[in-house]
Parts: C-alpha cells; structure tokens; sequence
C-alpha cells in the first residue's frame, strides 16, 4: 500500500510563505507528477512528504496513518536525489546494500535483494565499483537501486534527471516508466520539464508559487486547461495567447490557441501575417508569424509545408480549439 | 598559463627561500648540534658550529637522571588521549552546527574562538585549585581534560570547515535509507570527511604535544609530559646547555618523525577547500 495525503500542508520559511495551504490525494500506484517553473515550491512540498522538512501546519497521511511527526526513516519512503546523493567512499554493493544494512537484515537477504535490484537495473558487472567510475546515467541507476531495494510504500523523485544529457534523459524517463509498471509502487516525481510530466504521469500537479493551479491527468490538462498558467506551461511550444478586440469577439479576455491547432493557408484565413522565423525540425516545422494588430504567434505544421522567411500566410483557429479567459485569467467553459 | 619566469629571477628566489628556511631551522640545528657537545663546548666563546669532540654522554646522562620512557608515555598519552576525546566531542558539534544551523551559530563559533584570546595564566588560579580540590593535580586524566578544553575550538572550527564542503544531500540520502542520526554520523559524514579529520587529529596532537602551560603547571612528576622533562634541565644558572640539549633533541624528536611522515596529509588538510 501507498497512499499518500496532504491536508492544509504550509511551510514558511522566516517570512516567506513558500507553500500557503495544500490539500492532495495521491492513491496507491499511482505515478504523481508535480510540475512548475523554478522556485514553485515543488521540491519543497516533496521534501514535506519526505519528512526532511518540517511542516509549518496540516497534515501528512500515509496510508491513513498520521506521519507529520515522523522521522524520515520511519516514513517507509525511499528518495532519489538530483544529484544522485551517493556514498562516494563505498562501493556500488554497498550503496545499494546501505539501507537494508540499516534496517538491520541479515548478510544473506542483503546480498540476494542486492543481485536482484543489480539485475533490475542491468548494474551487475558495476557491483565492485565506487559512484566516481561511473556514468552519470549508471549513477543514477544505482541511486534507483538503493530506493528499490527496501520496497518503500512510495518513491520520492526530485528531478533525478536534469543532471544528464537529453539522449540519456529519455531513456531514463522510458526505464522509469517501465519501473513503475513492474513495481506498481505510488511515484511520486518533481520535475521542471512539462515533457517529463506529459510523458511520465498517470496524474499531473500543476505548481505556481506554492499554489496547486490545477491537478488532473496529462491529457486533461492538454485539453480542459482551469487558467492562463496551467494553459501556458503545458504543451511546447507555448499556447499562444491573444487579448483585445479578437478575444472580445470570442466573449473572453484572452483567447488562447496552441501551435498545433492553428490551420495554415497561403491564400485565405481569419488572420494574415509574416512568417518571421521557421524552425524546421524535419517532421515538424514551427512558424512564428507576426500578425497584423495581434503580435507574433506560433504555429504548428508539417515538415513538408513550403514556406520561408517573410512569406505571407493566412491563420485560422482550429474549429472548438480556442480556450477562452476571463479577465482574472480563469477558464471560461 | 604558466608565468614567464627569467632565470635570474628564479636564482634570487630560491637564494632567498633558502636562507629563510635556514634561519628558521637554525635554532633547531643549533639544539641538535649542541646536544653533541661537552658543557664547557656548549658555553664556548666563539661557539664551534661543527668542529667539537662530538660526544653522546649527554643523551646517557639525561636517561640516567630522568626517566626519558616515562615522560614519553605521559606525552603520548596526554596528546593522543586529548585528541581522541576532543574529536568525540567536537565532531557531533561540528556536525550541528554545519548541517542543522541556527542564525545564532556563527556567533556559537566566534564565542568558541573567542575563549583562545585569553591568556589561560588569567585562569591559572581557578583551575589549579579545581584541580587541587577534586584530586586531579598531576594525573594523565586531569591533563587530558583540559587539554581537551582548550583545543576543542580549534578542532571544532576545523571539522566545521571540512564539513560545509560536504553536500548536505548525501546525509539525507542516509536519512531516508534508514540511518540513525549516530549511524549517518558514523557509516556517512565520518568516513567522507577523513582527509579532514586525518589533519584536525595531526595538528591537534601536535599542538597538545607541544603544549607547556599547563602541563608544567599541572603536574609534578607523576604525569609529567616531556615538557616538563625538558624543563627540570633549565636552570637558572645555565650550567646544563648540552645536557637541556639533549632533553629538547630527545622530546621533539617524536614529534617531528610523525610529522615528517604525515606532512602530505597535513597540508593537504590545511588547504582542503581552499581551491576548488
């Protein structure tokens, strides 16, 4: 079992309020996301879950049990740290064996769980190794192995991977993903790339300056965005959000349209513009076109469309894509 | 980039390098060579610097009058013991003070230094008779403690130093891996930081090796350290160079060999974190 509930959980910090009030239901299995810019409060709402911080007010449910107080080991938790946050005086076996060695199992037990999470984690032939002879991505799967071994309740994920490069980063997103089918065990991940959040979570949280903004599945959150923030955060590139008398005309304050639902056309549309930059990415191309009495705006559109630098070319909205706003920046519906 | 250095230049240098080591070193040298002379030799004017009758009856007679293997142990057990007891102490409060600080920390610390800037002969009454009345003049124990008391903010300032050089994550990693605040002390923070604490033990057995106010004070002859061996052949009449010499050749000498083999671990100590 690990579930996972946060009731009016505060933290402040001196004088500053990092997160105000929050209430989250995270349920047995499930893969948790928390997303937002830096400086959300993200991390620090996982660390509260972890117990390396103190929470200012509320509560911490685990499994239905009251573990505000509790000490971080006795959370049954296990943390993956951004920068790996291994033992660099000891070996790869016994970083992965540190936490059974805590909780005080026998050498035998130890050394089978240690070869099963070395298979796992394909770290076998790295066992006699120290952190420093490693890749960064082997370093990470060992930091994976230390969290596993001890089966915790929950997996706590603090940007495990912002410290790798891109190719890397997606192969251990997959690995991550395919862990968690095999492990069925609750997830939950902080990270700052709505990439990661889309393509990992059954359930994304959506963070702004400390606030939950809107909390729902990857596609809901696509699709039936609640505000201007979630609605601009995710999806890459960027919505495009336009004010005045267009938006008027749909009865909002803002209109937002993503890249992908704006139809091109060389000869007619609702609006004509400039083609400023294209970005070709072979499958894809991203246009960004300055439109008359609105600004630039990004449009999304096959690799094959024949089009360049100061082209004119007609955009309209895609037909029931357009989010519309009000003037506090909340969804209209 | 290396510099351009002309060779003339590096000629004057090192001229000048050398004649600041030797000075330095003269006193020692001197003491050495001195130890090999007659006590008429060592009062010679002019002095002779080599050309004596070279002699180690000085070095016999020092063992026959005071027991050298005595004040030796008293030494080694005093300097070691109040290293190891300063290090029990001072890591679990350098550890406080580098990974969970209050705002009133820095102040912790500069109040801690603050007690070397008294002269300890200000306290010299109190403490004699503290030590008078609880039994503890001229005992190894006595002299361990305050030993230990006046060089634990030296060794709680250096551990605290090497300690902010270690991330504070991999602690919490300890943290929820199950570890006990003494078990991520002992299995986590103690062997990361052993350059560290490698070089705090050397300077601090060094530094209470050489101690003599105390020590002279203290003790009478039960647990006097070589300190006091080599004071009890300083006379006010100055009739026993060669033989005080000899005593000073036979208490650094220890000293110096530990020091010797362990200088690579002590500069490196010194200077850990300094670049990075």
């Amino acid at each position: 079992m690990g579930s996972i509930a946060l009731r009016n959980v505060s933290k402040v910090f001196g004088a500053h309020t990092v997160i105000p009030a929050i209430d989250l239901d995270i349920s047995d299995g499930e893969f948790v996301v928390f997303v937002g810019p830096s400086g959300c409060g993200k991390s620090t709402l996982l660390r509260l879950i972890a117990g390396l911080e103190d929470v200012s007010g509320g509560k911490i449910l685990i499994d239905g049990k009251d573990a505000t107080e509790l000490a971080p080991a006795k959370r049954r938790l296990s943390m993956v740290f951004q920068s790996y946050a291994l033992y660099p005086h000891m070996s790869v076996r016994s970083n992965i064996a540190f936490p059974l060695k805590m909780a005080g199992e026998d050498q035998a037990s130890i050394d089978r769980k240690v070869a099963d999470a070395a298979r796992v984690l394909n770290l076998t032939d790295y066992l006699d190794r120290k952190p420093r002879q490693l890749s960064g991505g082997q370093r990470q799967r060992v930091a994976i192995g230390r969290a596993i071994v001890r089966q915790p309740v929950a997996f706590l994920f603090d940007e495990p991977l912002s410290n790798l490069d891109a190719a890397l980063r997606v192969n251990m997103r997959l690995e991550i993903s395919q862990l968690h089918q095999q492990l069925k065990t609750t997830m939950v991940y902080v990270t700052h790339d709505q990439v990661e959040a889309m393509t990992m979570a059954d359930k994304i949280v959506v963070l702004n300056k400390g606030n939950v903004e809107q909390v729902g599945t990857p596609l809901e959150l696509y699709r039936r965005p609640d505000n201007l923030f979630v609605a601009g955060f995710i999806g890459s590139p960027k919505m495009n959000f336009i004010t005045g008398e267009i938006a008027r005309g749909h009865g909002a304050h803002t209109i937002g349209v993503r890249p992908e639902h704006i139809d091109l056309s060389t000869s007619a549309g609702a609006w004509r513009g400039t083609v400023g930059v294209a970005e070709h990415l072979g499958s894809d191309t991203f246009l960004h076109v300055a439109v008359d009495g609105v600004g630039t705006l990004t449009a999304r559109v096959g690799g094959d469309f024949p089009v360049r630098h100061g082209d004119q070319v007609y955009l309209s909205p895609q037909e029931g894509r357009v989010h519309r706003f009000n003037d506090e920046g909340s969804a209209i519906r | 980039m290396a510099r351009n250095v002309s060779s003339q230049r590096k000629i004057v240098n090192t001229v000048v390098a050398w004649t600041i080591g030797i000075l330095i070193f003269f006193p020692i040298l001197w003491t050495f060579l001195t130890s090999f002379k007659t006590e008429a030799q060592a009062i010679a004017s002019p002095p002779s610097l080599l050309f004596f009758d070279w002699t180690f009856e000085n070095y016999f007679e020092v063992q026959a009058r005071s027991d050298y293997f005595k004040h030796f142990m008293n030494s080694v057990a005093i300097s070691f013991g109040s290293t190891l007891l300063g290090l029990i102490i001072a890591i679990p409060a350098a550890w406080a003070m580098a990974f969970a600080p209050t705002p009133k920390t820095k102040d912790v610390l500069m109040w801690m230094l603050s007690t070397k800037m008294m002269p300890p002969v200000g306290v010299l009454v109190p403490m004699y008779l503290l030590f008078r009345n609880t039994g503890l003049l001229d005992t190894r124990i006595g002299l361990v403690m305050i030993l230990t008391l006046i060089n634990l903010p030296i060794i709680v300032w250096m551990l605290y130093t090497y300690f902010k050089e270690i991330p504070g994550e991999i602690l919490e990693a300890a943290r929820m891996d199950g570890a006990s605040l003494a078990k991520e002390i002992i299995y986590v923070l103690t062997p990361m930081a052993v350059p560290g604490i490698a070089s705090t033990l050397l300077l601090n057995i060094i530094l209470a090796w050489n101690e003599a106010f105390w020590t002279l004070n203290l003790t009478a002859s039960k647990a006097a350290p070589l300190t006091a061996f080599i004071a009890s052949y300083s006379s006010p009449e100055g009739l026993f160079y060669a033989k005080l010499s000899a005593a000073s050749t036979m208490a650094i000498a220890p000293i110096l060999i530990l020091g010797w083999f362990s200088q690579k671990q002590l500069v490196r100590g010194l200077t850990f974190g300094a670049v990075k």
